[in-house]
């Protein structure tokens, strides 16, 4: 197979030293530190983009303290897997990175917040954690304690304050941000949570140095990223690529010869079909989730739909009504224009309904229904229908 | 019993809001699932009330309030696997004889689904309690269900 997609090796590349580059970071200085990762124009790899540096920046001007480190490890998008290949494969450099952005901000406690399927690989995360803390942190003289949460299967606490509520022992409920958790977080104390790939991408960019790393990707975003690939190909795994590859190349490489429609971002992505692969580019716009599914002629769309639309209902937090009732209702909607019992105009009145919900909505799982239901809907109506 | 273990696992993981998630997760692991008097000593220890430790309880998907047997199999529904997981289903529900959300009469086994356990690329995927199993075929299926019923508690 003719490689179309260009790869690269950083974040899986183990000749790496953590404790070099560690040592190479900290030379720099809290503010060094901070202006490194500005001027690499790193973006969180946690689905939302926010620019690292200014979030780590801004946790380190704020004077409150104890202030936290949370990693990001709920990994609950349908279709993705690249954080667990991260922690099974390269551990070191996300303890690394959150131990870095521990002394940029002044925290002396870091938390992993692993979700609850992952718990097969707690024991040995916990291992590395003993020896990181014995042979890295402690030679550096670093006053850093790294913990493990478990999750409980709860695809919202991937939500940052959710997954703040969560370790306090609430309901995995999302606040009202602003404010955010860099000022207001774990225990209301200034806290900096970031995703897996973040904290493993921290480590490239003091590896390379921030102008090399910037010269990677897109204008839209910087660097290499990593993409689960799953669904209907002979190549599914997770694959570190520069952004701004274009959909079609991706598809000759990891279709099965007969690709019908790709979702691109996982299940709060947007659905490209088959018309469009030609002029489809991954990485310009908005930000890129880290899932790629691909489905072909087998699969019914109104199937892909369906699933796709129980699982929002399902992991719906409730707390707000346009993302509670509004899945329900979208759910009960297709089944009913399926069976007929509505026509297929009600289709209108739903996806009026889903830009109510991205208006409303008080979190992302209610606000991303317009994505995938609006590019499913519209470009297979009448599978929907028939 | 419940009331000790609950009294052993406040004393493992202290009396604080933020000890509330570990606990009920141990004890879930421990028992399979939160009885109602769980639920009442957990909330008693912690100085909470019991409807605020269920509603705590209800939220998560893990922490099991409904009886559950000793091992809980949860099959992955989300879309890489719903294409490949029928066989498998089927399989476990002649096993078992049992449907998608029964339990066995000897308390050993439930069977349920679940979203996207992160491991699509060797799907058909499912868990056995916290153990993860991947690319699973009817044959497996009948091995690892094998090795459970003969498993010592
Ligand atoms: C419903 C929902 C689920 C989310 N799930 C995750 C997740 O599993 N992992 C993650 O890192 N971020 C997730 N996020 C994004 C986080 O809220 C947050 O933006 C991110 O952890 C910040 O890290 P970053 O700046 O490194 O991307 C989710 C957001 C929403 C709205
Ligand atoms: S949008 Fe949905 S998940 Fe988010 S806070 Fe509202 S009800 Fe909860
Ligand atoms: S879809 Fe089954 S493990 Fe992800």
């Amino acid at each position: 197979m003719a490689e179309l997609v260009k790869k690269v090796h950083y974040i899986f590349d183990k000749e790496c030293s953590c404790r070099e580059v560690l040592d190479k970071a900290l030379a720099l200085g809290p503010d060094g530190i901070v202006q490194e990762l500005v001027d690499s124009g790193l973006r969180g790899r946690g689905g939302a983009g926010f620019l690292t540096g200014i979030k780590w920046k801004l946790a380190k001007e704020q004077q409150e303290t104890p202030k936290y480190v949370i990693c990001n490890a709920d990994e609950g998008e349908p279709g993705t897997f690249k954080d667990r290949k991260i922690l099974e494969e390269v551990p070191c450099k996300v303890l690394a990175g959150m131990a870095l952005c521990g002394y940029t901000i002044g925290a002396k406690e870091g938390i992993i917040y692993l979700r609850g399927e992952y718990s097969y690989m707690r024991h040995e995360l916990q291992q590395q954690i003993f020896q990181f803390t014995k042979e890295i942190l402690g030679p550096l003289g670093l006053d850093f304690k790294i913990s493990i949460f478990m999750g409980a299967g709860a695809y919202v606490c991937g939500e940052e304050t959710a997954l703040i509520e969560s370790i306090e022992g609430e309901r995995g409920e999302p606040r009202n941000k602003p404010p955010f958790p860099v000022q207001n977080g774990l225990f209301r104390k200034p806290t900096v949570v970031n995703n897996v790939e973040t904290f493993a991408s921290v480590m490239t960019v003091f590896r390379m140095g921030a102008k090399k790393y910037k010269n990677l990707g897109t204008k839209d975003q910087r660097g290499s990223k990593l993409i689960s690939v799953s669904g209907d190909t002979p190549r599914p795994g997770v694959y570190e690529i520069e952004l701004g590859m274009k959909l079609a190349d991706f598809v000759r490489e990891f279709g099965d010869g007969d690709t019908k429609a790709v979702l691109v971002g996982g299940y709060s992505g947007f659905c490209v079909p088959e018309t469009h692969f030609e002029t489809a580019v991954i990485g310009e716009g908005r930000p890129t989730g880290a899932a790629i599914l691909l489905f072909n002629h087998k699969r019914s769309m109104y199937r892909v739909l369906h699933n796709i639309l129980e699982f929002f209902a399902e992991e719906s937090c409730g707390q707000c009504t346009p993302c509670r009732v509004g899945y329900q209702q979208l759910l009960k909607g297709i089944e009913a224009v399926k069976k007929g019992e509505k026509s297929e105009e009600y289709l209108n009145s739903l996806l009026n309904l889903t830009e109510t919900m991205k208006i409303t909505a008080k979190c992302g799982l209610g606000q991303s229904a317009p994505n995938f239901f609006k590019s499913i809907v519209e470009n297979y109506r009448e599978e929907i229908v028939y | 019993m419940t009331e000790t273990l609950v009294h052993e696992l406040v004393e493992k993981y202290g009396r604080k809001r933020s000890s509330l998630l570990p606990i009920l997760q141990e004890i879930v692991r421990r028992e399979s699932y939160l009885t109602p008097q769980a639920i009442i000593e957990v909330a008693k220890e912690l100085d909470l009330s019991a409807t605020e430790v269920y509603g705590v309880a209800t939220f998560y998907s893990f922490l099991d309030v409904q009886p559950r047997g000793e091992y809980k199999i949860r099959i992955c529904k989300s879309l890489t696997c719903d294409a490949k997981n029928k066989a498998i289903l089927d399989e476990l529900e002649k096993l078992l004889k049992i449907k998608v959300g029964g339990t066995t009469l000897d308390r050993r086994f439930s069977l349920l689904m679940t979203n996207c356990i992160g491991q699509c690329d060797h799907a058909p995927a499912m868990l056995v309690n916290e153990e993860v199993y991947t690319d699973i075929t009817p044959e497996k299926v009948r091995e690892i269900i094998n090795y459970y019923k003969h498993k010592k508690i």
